[in-house]
């Protein structure tokens, strides 16, 4: 690649990591990465515990040397330029890290004064932030006495006080209610539209699909990467639901044929995951001697969860 | 330099915020000075006193009471119990009744007119009962502190017993005791106090400083953030010197007033040495703090650290006296230091830079530990 390539590369993608690997003695974390985040958009890991996500962020962030590979993210080159990296990005960590025994304002004020803020920036960026993620009203209560949603908010704010050109979230809904992750992805589109790179890790199906783009990794490696509709446009299989009884017993037959990748059952339907190189895949499950005729079959559309099955080669769920 | 010194800055509020929080600790830090103090200062007494012990008194004449009456006026001992024989005493003493028996024998008239002390000239060597010693004393010498106390007595004058004037022999040594005339313990105790308080408290607060955050999960947030390791290292320590202060103010101002421990050195010398000490001993506890785990093991490390530096370093027993080896170790601990430099200050009135030694010792322990401990704490996760 040459040097002109690599700078325009660099203008266009906030991360640019090449064959980027991470070995913990005979374990293998995170094994050769690629990985291209353009920037202002909210890019996803999504994958199982212990795939690798918090691993690949932590590499990302300049906090773990590489065992090999190339990162640039930001324009910096990791590991050597660190800790110039460090004033450009934001981290929320998967567990809450805050100090429980400081107020909200006094968090904030910890923090600010950490990445340098003086006195007036600090308390104009403090009440904003306090109004922006509706915390104005707690801002003298201790953080470790306010609710997991309520936290989650202080810990974004924490994040982002420095206004940072890339954030980094590791698995930041875990510990809140529907409602309230729902008021959060607002926020973070918002933080995008004003200019922010954001990627975050995730095993939730419906969060990874507010992404603009999506890698999915298992056991270190990165099994396919695309925006959550192409993902399932151009998945490696078909979706056939079958709705009849005993979906028990008819499951324990199917997956034992080799075009099927895996069948679960969704209520009353179940969902067969068949190979893409079976032309007739409605043909194929019908003759099977567990299905009677008048069972209902029929070719619908991938969800993410089934580009999540099909890819990791979970097969049975 | 600017940003850096406002990170250390709000570390230092942060940890400041936290410990006027933690009410428990923040009574820690005026309480133990103050409890210690009282105590130690009451109970520390290396000048033994009224032991009890008992008596066989075989003669049962006047003379053995009255020699009886000479010896409990010494005041070392006290005759708490009577015993009929030698067989009995010996039971009260296994059975730690008394810590020793005063045995006088049937003779015991006889021997006193031909014992030396009273005064009618050397016996002739021959006739060996005259040289005889008047009574025997029966001792449990587990303690060598006590065993030393009874010994003390063997050439204890008798002229009085028999109404002579005293024979007061020429003594082969004049001494003049300096600094403490009254031979009080507790002039020696309380500076001495001054650092065994310091080791405890201080490197209590701060081998927990990093474990915490890691226990409590802080640390992963911290390490996302330009905070150099250095900077928070510093910023850990710089509250409790102010707290090191304040102890040392209650020990020794409690001190002068409560125990009239003389206070002849400059405040400034002090303020130096105790600056110094307190340095020392927060950058051994940072530097436990990057080795320990968990709060637990930071917590057994500092009693590793205390048992030392209040056994060996000169508190209890005289350095001087202890073999080699052991001097080897003492010489490493912080605390030996701080008591030869602080026992010169308060008591002596030396000025700190005739002790430069143990200066430069502290100075050059304080650095060494901050690098130690900044390295130690790895910025990175692998």
């Amino acid at each position: 690649m040459s040097t002109s390539d690599s700078n325009s590369n660099n203008d266009k993608f906030a991360i640019n990591a090449e064959k980027l690997s991470k070995d913990f003695g005979a374990l293998t974390a995170v094994s050769a990465l690629d990985l291209q985040v353009e920037k202002q958009t909210i890019y996803g890991f999504l994958g199982p515990n212990g795939s690798g996500k918090t691993t690949a962020i932590r590499l990302l962030t300049g906090l773990l040397k590489p065992t090999s590979g190339q990162v640039n993210v930001l324009g910096c080159h990791l590991p050597q330029e660190a800790n110039k990296l460090r004033l450009k990005i934001g981290y929320m960590t998967q567990k809450f890290s805050l100090y429980d025994d400081l107020t909200v304002k006094e968090n904030l004020q910890f923090i600010s004064r950490i990445y340098g803020l003086t006195a007036n920036e600090q308390k104009a960026r403090l009440s904003e932030l306090l109004s922006t993620h509706q915390l104005t009203q707690q801002s003298k209560q201790l953080a470790g006495s306010m609710s997991g949603g309520q936290k989650q908010r202080l810990a974004l704010a924490a994040a982002v006080i420095h206004r940072p050109k890339l954030l980094f979230l590791d698995e930041p809904t875990s510990a809140v209610d529907p409602q309230n992750r729902r008021e959060f992805w607002e926020q973070l589109f918002d933080l995008c539209d004003q200019g922010t790179t954001i990627l975050v890790s995730t095993h939730y199906m419906d969060e990874a699909e507010r992404c603009h783009k999506l890698a999915i990794l298992e056991n270190g490696i990165k099994r396919a990467d695309d925006s959550p509709q192409a993902l399932m446009n151009n998945m490696a299989a078909q979706v056939v639901e079958v709705a009849a009884n005993n979906l028990r017993h008819i499951k324990d037959n199917l997956i034992k044929l080799p075009q099927v990748i895996s069948a679960a059952q969704l209520g009353t339907h179940l969902r067969v995951l068949v190979s893409k190189n079976e032309s007739q895949p409605i043909a194929l499950l019908q003759q099977q001697p567990c299905l009677k005729l008048t069972d209902k079959l029929a070719i619908v559309r991938p969800s993410l969860e089934d580009v999540f099955v099909s890819c990791t080669g979970q097969g049975v769920v | 330099m600017k940003t850096s010194l406002l990170r250390i800055q709000a570390i230092v509020i942060k940890e400041l915020l936290q410990l006027s929080r933690d009410k428990m600790t923040f009574g820690m830090v005026i309480m133990i000075p103050l409890v210690q103090l009282l105590l130690f200062a009451f109970a520390i007494n290396t000048n033994v006193r009224n032991i009890p012990v008992g008596v066989v008194d075989h003669s049962q004449t006047s003379l053995s009471r009255v020699l009886q009456q000479t010896v409990s006026a010494t005041g070392i001992i006290t005759f708490t119990h009577s015993y009929h024989s030698v067989k009995a005493a010996q039971a009260a003493i296994d059975s730690s009744e008394v810590r020793a028996v005063l045995i006088i024998p049937a003779d015991v008239s006889q021997r006193l007119v031909r014992h030396p002390s009273v005064g009618f000239g050397l016996p002739p060597s021959s006739k060996q009962e005259t040289s005889r010693p008047v009574a025997q004393w029966l001792v449990d010498g587990s303690d060598t502190v006590i065993a030393g106390a009874i010994k003390g007595l063997r050439n204890m004058p008798l002229a009085e017993l028999l109404d002579k004037p005293a024979n007061r022999n020429t003594p082969t040594f004049e001494v003049t005791l300096l600094y403490n005339p009254e031979q009080r313990s507790v002039v020696n105790i309380v500076p001495g106090l001054v650092a065994v308080i310091l080791t405890m408290t201080m490197i209590m607060f701060t081998s927990a400083a990093i474990v915490r955050e890691q226990e409590r999960g802080n640390m992963e947030m911290l390490i996302t953030t330009p905070l150099a390791s250095l900077e928070l290292m510093i910023g850990k320590i710089f509250p409790y010197i102010f707290i090191g202060i304040i102890q040392v103010s209650i020990i020794l101002g409690l001190g002068y007033w409560l125990f009239d421990v003389p206070f002849n050195g400059g405040l400034a010398q002090l303020a130096v040495a105790t600056l110094l000490f307190i340095c020392a001993s927060l950058v051994l506890g940072l530097v436990i703090s990057t080795i320990a785990k968990s709060q637990l093991q930071s917590m057994q490390m500092t009693v590793f650290i205390l048992l030392p530096s209040i056994l060996l370093s000169g508190f209890m027993f005289p350095y001087e006296g202890m073999p080699l080896p052991a001097q080897y170790i003492a010489e490493a601990l912080p605390a030996t230091h701080f008591i030869r430099l602080v026992r010169g200050v308060v008591l002596r009135d030396v000025a700190i830079l005739e002790m430069s030694f143990d200066m430069l010792w502290l100075i050059g322990f304080t650095c060494f530990g901050l690098l130690v401990a900044a390295l130690r704490f790895k910025k990175t996760l692998d």
